[in-house]
């Protein structure tokens, strides 16, 4: 537990104070699992270079839909859905929020949504680079 | 059908009496070609009839739930197992008593376990009207743990391993051959006119009585049935339940066509290829029959409903698989589609909780095929077929629900709360299906 400890003070060498004056944002986005590729190819395009990608389910405006097996109607309550973790600088996150938004646009309900955050800090493990140096 | 009581009986005949042929020359193919060629029929179809084995484990694997799929296989391969020692320790003489009925054309011998040809067998010692008794029960076997295989899919999910097995037990030993005798065994409903070709009623429906008044004792799934509502399960796997439903149809033709019994004439060979081909219409047309009805009644298609469509329609023509048309075998196993299509809900409405549809498949498509007989079957008549279908249906359901409430009375028939909400696999075997799965 100890060593284990240790090593992860090793791990860190930034202090806190480095990470002042963030110039990352981090954008988390839900859309519909078939517009993940033409989402991609958009965003690499425009230059960015990592995304974080998880299947997931949920709901939102849409609320589910009924299926039937077998003769019997049931309710799926939670959509499957593709969620895009992307950290990028500042200066890019608006493009990287408006190319998904035109991008994974289908004018039907269920499109997803856009979330952009604060991100207080950012380390390259490889190499110990920090915030915009780290992406 | 008394085709196989005369034969046992002068094969009985011929064992008690010392050979004479041995000095003469050796028979001619004329003479031994038949029995040959109907042994064969018997093994061929046999092995296509224990493949069904697989079909239905892979068919019900693919129906449960991912947390009761080994407890599922488990069941699937131990009850053939228990069914294959059980119709040689009392099954197969029970079914077929010869002259040893203890309660003529309705009960046979109980302790009368069934032995084979000694090694080498002479020509001459052989039942050449026949076929050797050895493919006759293996032939025979393989249709008894069909009838067990469906009850097993029916209450799945949530029955104890051990109770199910000793069910199977009764009913592959005792309950399947005595019904079994009435009509193959050359019993009173044979005198009668019955007319069951290849078991729609005799295999597929006692399964389904039986897994009726199981489904009944046992109580549906939980939440299954809730404030008025039928829950579906999907089933885990149905590229599995397809795999099974073909190979059901693949040993359905040693099922029907094994059934003939003979293949050592022109006539008797032409009757098999004959059954094949009925039978192989019978499960397209209960498989399109379900496709369109799915489509045209929920705006989509229902791939286990189209799997039980094909099942429905070989069930249908097991009654009676040689003497309609092709278009004869087609109306009759697309009768038996639309049956399980409109049976499923109906089930569900009941609150009976059927996981594979095993009820509407073989007990309600087997009375359908039954009565089927008489529109290509000059001989068969409505009210003997009727008169069968009431018979199988009283013995089986009564004896089936009095063994289940004795077996709920005394082990107890049901996992608890807890293991059904985990799933049999970890409480009842402790081991899973798919390891490697991540909960979701």
């Amino acid at each position: 537990m100890t060593l284990c400890l240790l090593g992860q003070v090793d791990a860190l060498p930034p202090s806190q104070e480095k990470y002042e004056g963030t110039q990352v944002k981090l954008i988390i986005a839900t859309i519909k699992p078939f517009k993940l590729e033409e989402v991609r190819e958009a965003l690499t395009t425009i230059g960015v270079r990592g995304m974080m990608v998880s299947e997931i389910k949920g709901f939102g405006a849409q609320s589910g839909h009924t299926e039937i097996y077998r003769g019997a109607e049931y309710a799926v309550n939670f959509v499957p859905k593709v969620k895009l973790e992307i950290v990028v600088t500042d200066a890019m996150a608006e493009q990287v929020v408006n190319t998904i938004a035109t991008t994974a646009k289908t004018d039907k309900i269920g499109d997803g949504k856009i979330f952009t955050l604060d991100v207080e800090g950012a380390v390259r493990v490889r190499t110990g680079e920090t915030n915009e140096e780290a992406l | 059908m008394m085709k196989r009581l005369n034969s046992l009986l002068l094969a009985a005949g011929i064992a008690m009496v010392p050979t004479f042929a041995l000095a003469q020359d050796a028979p001619t193919f004329n003479e031994v070609g038949p029995y040959i060629m109907t042994t064969l029929l018997f093994l061929v179809g046999g092995f296509l009839v224990f493949w069904m084995a697989a079909g239905f484990a892979m068919l019900e694997a693919g129906l449960v739930r991912s947390k009761n799929v080994t407890t599922q296989l488990t069941k699937n391969i131990a009850l053939f197992s228990l069914a294959g020692i059980m119709y040689w320790l009392v099954g197969f003489n029970l079914m077929y008593p010869g002259d040893g009925w203890i309660v003529a054309g309705w009960v046979g011998p109980f302790f009368n376990i069934t032995s084979l040809e000694p090694v080498g067998l002479a020509a001459g010692d052989a039942a050449l009207d026949y076929a050797s008794v050895g493919s006759d029960f293996f032939f025979q076997l393989m249709f008894v743990a069909a009838t067990a295989s469906i009850v097993s899919g029916t209450m799945a999910e949530r029955i104890k391993l051990w109770p199910f097995l000793i069910f199977v037990l009764i009913l592959t030993g005792i309950l399947y051959p005595i019904s079994g005798s009435w009509q193959w065994g050359g019993g009173w409903l044979s005198e009668m006119g019955f007319s069951d070709f290849a078991g729609s009623t005799i295999v597929h429906s006692v399964g389904g009585w039986a897994a009726l008044a199981g489904a009944i004792i046992l109580g549906p799934r939980l939440g299954k049935y809730k404030d008025g509502r039928v829950n579906p399960m999907p089933g885990s796997n149905l590229a599995l339940a397809t795999l099974g439903t073909f190979i059901l149809w693949l040993g359905w033709f040693g099922f029907n066509g094994g059934s003939q019994l003979a293949a050592g004439t022109v006539g008797d060979i032409t009757d098999v290829s004959r059954i094949f081909a009925n039978t192989n219409m019978a499960a397209s047309a209960g498989a399109v029959a379900a496709l369109i009805l799915t489509q045209l009644i929920y705006k989509k298609v229902d791939l286990t409903m189209v799997l039980n469509g094909a099942l429905a329609g070989l069930v249908s023509i097991t009654a009676e698989p040689l003497a309609p048309s092709l278009f004869g075998s087609l109306w009759i196993g697309a009768v038996g589609g639309v049956i399980v299509v409109f049976a499923v809900p109906f089930l569900d409405k009941l609150k009976i909780d059927d996981v594979v549809g095993a009820i509407p498949v073989h007990l309600f498509a087997g009375i359908w095929g039954t009565i089927a007989v008489v529109f290509y079957n000059g001989d068969a008549s409505i009210v003997t077929q009727i008169t069968g279908i009431i018979a199988y249906g009283v013995f089986t359901f009564v004896a089936s629900l009095v063994l289940w409430v004795i077996l709920k009375a005394t082990v107890g028939i049901r996992v608890s709360e807890e293991a059904e909400i985990n799933g049999l696999d970890t409480s009842e075997l402790g081991m899973e299906a798919y390891p490697e799965f991540s909960k979701g």
